[in-house]
């Protein structure tokens, strides 16, 4: 196995980094809407929001609610004020960051707005982790989110518009993840540390699709990319995680992904898993290919995800959110739906 | 099946030539995705379609017993149509009826209503200007300009056919 190269650099392979003092996760929180509430891990959320306007007017400022509820959430839970916070990096799919501009402006943290789709709680987290460990901040919080009227409003139609949706089309999570990665561990807690031991960033990958109602199918191709580049940089195979987890690849993309990785000789069929898979229940909730969005990845983390590694159930995983970069326009101009997928690995001290 | 699909997945990860590669991608990725059942989803279309012309006639039928001729008739039921489309969409009903009907539900004039209710009642919140005014035919549009332009190619084919007397 690759370890850190000479003269104390990060860098391993192409495109990874094992970082030299790991940061921890010191808290997390996850904020979902109903229909995820009454999913399998409904019961793991801090908080369901039953009403999908949070009381609030507009679709962007519910989403935008989510996403304070949420920082807020991880700052009590982690017992610290937004001033211990020395950068918030976040971002959501609403146009120009909408959520995030508008949900967290109150909180006077210094911010980083990123865009990756549904992808960017994994670009959160790198970046959060990349800066804790150069030494350029002592704690810094990841923050996404998404809400399933806003990105229909969005993406789509809107939400009173009769249409069938096909098989292979997601159901965007309505949901806030945040987690906060720190220096230090947290020293109030008995509970074993999760630390971020390093990242794969990702390539942007484009084999050619167009349906944009079949984004598991283009973010597959992307997501086989990072895992694979992640084994060669790391030199390892796939028995060195005990889970790689996907953000929103859904039924048709965990096919594709096991079948692309399987050409190469990598089987990761058992220890693979899905967020967009395991936060709905396919037979009950009608969601057909499973569930997506920034928010999908993102809250399954910081509630089911940290909950195994904090419990030992996993020692090791990849966690790997898949983002599909489409926008309205680049669709109606007869563009490919470009995917993204960015791999942070994280274990349980 | 299965020898067909390994076969096209490999046809993708050893091809070197990018533009084949993805039109590989793509070959496989329709034999792996699951489709609707294109007699199901006609026979559900057919029976709303269906059940909704049936209304229509019955409104027809009762606004003619009330003393309206043919025409007005046609126009009440239109209107009445419309108004039960927009009210279903504004409780959140036609939206179910949509799923399950498919185009039976889009091709009558209620498909239109809706499409045309669907985005005032989401962009309500952008404003009467911006928001409704500018948006509420963005799935209407195509219909109402392409129907008028080619209704206005037909007239013209239909004026010249009869300065020629064919017609």
């Amino acid at each position: 196995m690759a370890e850190n190269g000479a003269n104390g650099s990060k860098m391993v392979g192409k495109q990874s980094i094992f970082f030299k003092d790991p940061p921890y996760i010191v808290a997390s929180a996850s904020i979902a809407g109903k229909k995820e509430g009454e999913g399998p891990m409904g019961s793991l959320f801090d908080l369901v929001q039953m009403d999908p306007m949070l009381g609030k007017n507009t679709w962007e400022e519910a989403e935008s609610e989510l996403m304070k509820e949420a920082a807020q959430t991880a700052l009590q839970k982690a017992g610290l004020k937004n001033t211990d916070i020395r950068y918030l990096i976040g971002g959501d799919l609403l146009g120009q960051l909408i959520a995030t501009s508008f949900g967290i402006a109150e909180l006077e943290i210094p911010i980083l707005g990123i865009y990756g789709a549904c992808s960017t709680m994994g670009e959160a987290m790198s970046i959060g982790a990349m800066l804790v460990d150069g030494g350029y901040a002592d704690k810094v919080m990841a923050i996404t989110s998404s809400h399933f009227a806003g990105a229909e409003k969005q993406f789509r139609f809107p939400l009173d518009y009769g249409n069938q949706r096909p098989y292979s089309a997601s159901w965007t999570v309505t949901g806030s993840g945040a987690v906060i990665i720190s220096k230090q561990k947290n020293q109030n807690s008995s509970e074993p540390g999760v630390i971020i031991k390093g990242i794969t960033t990702g390539k942007i990958v484009d084999y050619g699709l167009k349906d944009s109602m079949n984004m598991g199918a283009a973010m597959a191709p992307a997501a086989y990319d990072t895992i694979k580049q992640n084994f060669q940089d790391l030199g390892v195979d796939p028995n060195y995680y005990d889970k790689i987890i996907t953000g929103d690849l859904g039924y048709v993309g965990k096919n594709i992904l096991i079948d692309l990785l399987k050409e190469n000789n990598y089987d990761i069929s058992n220890i693979h898993m899905d967020c967009g898979i395991e936060i709905f229940n396919e037979d009950d909730q009608d969601t057909h290919s499973g569930g997506s969005g920034c928010g999908c990845s993102a809250i399954t983390f910081a509630s089911y995800i940290l909950k195994q590694l904090k419990e030992r159930s996993w020692k090791r995983v990849l966690f790997l959110p898949t983002g599909a970069l489409l926008s309205q326009v680049s669709f109606n101009e007869g563009k490919t739906v470009p995917g993204i997928a960015h791999a942070v690995i994280v274990e349980a001290e | 099946m299965s020898n067909q699909k390994k076969g096209s997945v490999s046809n993708v990860v050893s091809e070197q030539d990018t533009k084949k590669r993805n039109e590989n991608y793509n070959q496989y990725v329709k034999e792996v995705t699951p489709k609707f059942s294109m007699a199901k989803n006609m026979l559900q279309a057919f029976l709303v379609g269906g059940i909704i012309c049936t209304i229509g006639q019955c409104f027809i039928n009762y606004y003619k017993y009330l003393g309206a001729g043919e025409d007005m008739a046609k126009s009440y039921n239109t209107v009445t149509l419309v108004f039960l489309a927009v009210l279903f969409t504004g409780v959140g009903v036609y939206q179910k009826l949509a799923k399950f009907g498919g185009a039976g539900t889009l091709v009558p004039i209620t498909g239109f209503a809706n499409s045309v209710a669907a985005p005032a009642v989401e962009y309500k919140k952008e404003g009467q200007i911006f928001g409704i005014g500018c948006k509420i035919f963005t799935i209407a549009g195509p219909v109402i300009l392409y129907g008028i332009f080619s209704s206005w190619v037909l007239g013209l084919i239909y004026y010249i056919l009869k300065l020629l007397k064919i017609v």
